[in-house]
């Protein structure tokens, strides 16, 4: 086997594990599933008929919420990463002839399969809230490819959390910061209805570019500048995020 | 000539300014077990780390199986394993699963991996429990899969950092049977002299990051002398003493004990009976004392220490 077959079949394995992490861990499953889909609920039915008593916020929401959802579970790749490095499992993989940095990517590959099932049952659940996209093959793909980037990029920075957190509990705090950011874009509300300040914080943010470029692609609304924004945050964050994990892995381990 | 399993050289560990290691030399023959002795906080787990390729030192050499661990650590680790002092088991998976995932890593084949697996709780008596999830095993059961584990790869030189520490006396004896059964060169550290005795063909003894002394688990015990008898008298120890004289190793005067060297033999004990009689002193009872490597480790690491090993 090459050096490049080996460091497949490490990461394979790897992501064979978290995967199989993911859906032992009942309760963080049923908690990144079931999250969303009761927000979503809220949203839609609660605060809806304030916010649109037309009826059309649901359509609205959606993107914000698939962004919500997708941050809360690849926020937990900071509590698995942190688990790994603060038990022995880790020395043992170091100890062995492989890629021992498969491990990381097996993180984040559960955490991509984990949003991918969040994702379209919340995808689901709007449909039968009255969700009515107006997106053809291509959209839903490129929005696919968008969400799968964006997905990545929070999965790596959620992995460095992991490696830079002494506890778990520190692992864990990340979570609060991925799930407090959508509040601040507009994910919810459109920016112009914020107050200066937080409305420069929103447009300032990945995930208002990110939310205006699902939403264009799902629902026809204008894209604009937000597209190539949305795209240039997420390669930037997964350029970084993964540069950064590298670096703080090898200090990690370097015992 | 086959190279040693293990040589060290000077090895040197120092964070800033405390010194972990401090120039210690070792050489593990292939094929034999060898156990490093000492108390907590000697060093031992650091020697460890640094010949599983887990931590570089910072001074002096180390090699497994010929090849450098800083400059060679791919090969070393190619034929090393390790189980460590925390078991590395992997909780969310059954004790099947961890093997097998064992074997995805070291590259085997589908029907290598399966073969192996079976063949690893059989060997550990793991079966019934194949499909269970590691998180409900008790303590020796973890280490038994941790074990198992660790020999998946068919590992040349196996590294047990203290593995029955925290073990009931039957899982104790679980894990010794298996390491006695391996065959491969193991190298182990442990503060039970006991476990050092059963199965280490060498000992060396650290403490405070030095070797102090080594060698055959017999060839310690005769630094420490002869056997002993310890004679527990009627009386105070004083008439003894001034009867016995310069053959009185040690003496306990609250617990009116005196003990001399002898040879073992019935002559040498009726003597010294004799002796003692004819002193007028009474002798209550008699034991006869061969010296333990708790001997040879509270002797050599300063007796300050009351090792773990002593309690139990």
């Amino acid at each position: 086997m090459t050096a490049l077959g080996r460091a497949v079949s490490d990461s394979l394995t790897m992501a064979h594990r978290s995967v199989r992490h993911s859906l032992r861990n009942l309760e963080s499953l049923l908690m990144s599933v079931i999250l969303p889909v009761v927000l979503l609920l809220m949203f839609v039915h609660v605060f809806g008929g304030a916010i649109d008593p037309a009826g059309g916020y649901v359509d609205y929401v959606v993107p914000g919420i698939i962004l919500l959802c997708t941050g809360y579970g690849a926020a937990s790749t900071a509590v698995n990463v942190n688990l790994d490095l603060t038990e022995g499992v880790m020395d043992r993989f170091r100890s062995m002839p492989i890629l021992s940095s498969a491990v990381l990517t097996g993180h984040v590959a559960a955490s991509v399969a984990r949003n991918a099932l969040a994702t379209t049952l919340v995808v689901g659940v709007a449909h039968l809230a009255g969700f009515r996209p107006r997106a053809g093959v291509a959209d839903w793909l490129a929005a696919a490819g968008l969400l799968l980037l964006y997905v990545l990029a929070l999965s790596w920075v959620a992995v460095c959390a992991g490696l830079l957190a002494r506890t778990v509990e520190g692992a864990n705090a990340v979570t609060f910061v991925v799930l407090f950011l959508p509040y601040l874009s507009s994910a919810f509300v459109p920016t112009e209805t914020l107050r200066p300040v937080l409305r420069a914080i929103a447009e300032a943010q990945p995930i208002t570019p990110v939310t205006e470029t699902l939403r264009g692609l799902l629902l026809g609304t204008p894209i604009g500048s937000y597209g190539p924004q949305a795209v240039a945050w997420c390669l930037g964050l997964l350029l970084g995020a993964y540069a950064l994990a590298s670096l703080l892995f090898r200090r990690r381990t370097a015992g | 000539m086959d190279d040693p399993a293990v040589r060290t050289v000077g090895l040197r560990k120092a964070y800033g300014r405390t010194t972990v290691l401090d120039g210690v030399d070792l050489e593990v023959a292939a094929g034999t077990v060898f156990a490093l002795l000492g108390p907590n906080g000697a060093g031992k787990t650091t020697v460890v780390r640094i010949l599983a390729t887990l931590l570089p030192p910072s001074g002096g050499t180390a090699e497994v199986l010929g090849r450098d661990v800083v400059a060679d650590p791919g090969a070393v680790r190619a034929g090393i394993s390790l189980t460590g002092q925390f078991a590395a088991v992997d909780e969310l998976l059954t004790a099947e699963e961890n093997l097998l995932m064992m074997g995805r890593l070291w590259h085997l084949g589908r029907a290598e991996r399966r073969r192996r697996a079976d063949e690893l709780l059989a060997l550990l008596d793991l079966t019934g429990d194949a499909r269970r999830r590691v998180k409900a095993f008790s303590g020796g059961m973890r280490r038994k899969v941790d074990l198992a584990m660790s020999l998946v790869g068919r590992p040349r030189v196996l590294f047990l950092d203290e593995p029955t520490t925290g073990l009931d006396p039957r899982s104790r004896q679980a894990v010794w049977d298996v390491v006695r059964s391996l065959g491969v060169t193991v190298f182990l550290t442990t503060q039970y002299l006991e476990e050092a005795d059963r199965l280490a063909d060498r000992i060396a003894v650290l403490d405070a990051g030095r070797v102090v002394a080594a060698g055959t688990a017999a060839e310690l015990k005769r630094r420490v002398g002869t056997e002993q008898v310890e004679l527990v008298l009627d009386e105070p120890v004083d008439r003894a003493l001034a009867v016995l004289g310069g053959a009185v190793l040690r003496s306990d005067a609250a617990r009116r004990t005196v003990r001399v060297a002898t040879d073992g033999s019935a002559g040498d004990l009726r003597r010294v009976l004799a002796g003692l009689a004819a002193g007028g002193v009474g002798v209550a009872t008699v034991a006869l004392h061969r010296p333990t490597l708790d001997d040879v480790f509270l002797g050599l690491t300063g007796g300050t220490r009351e090792p773990a090993g002593a309690a139990r």
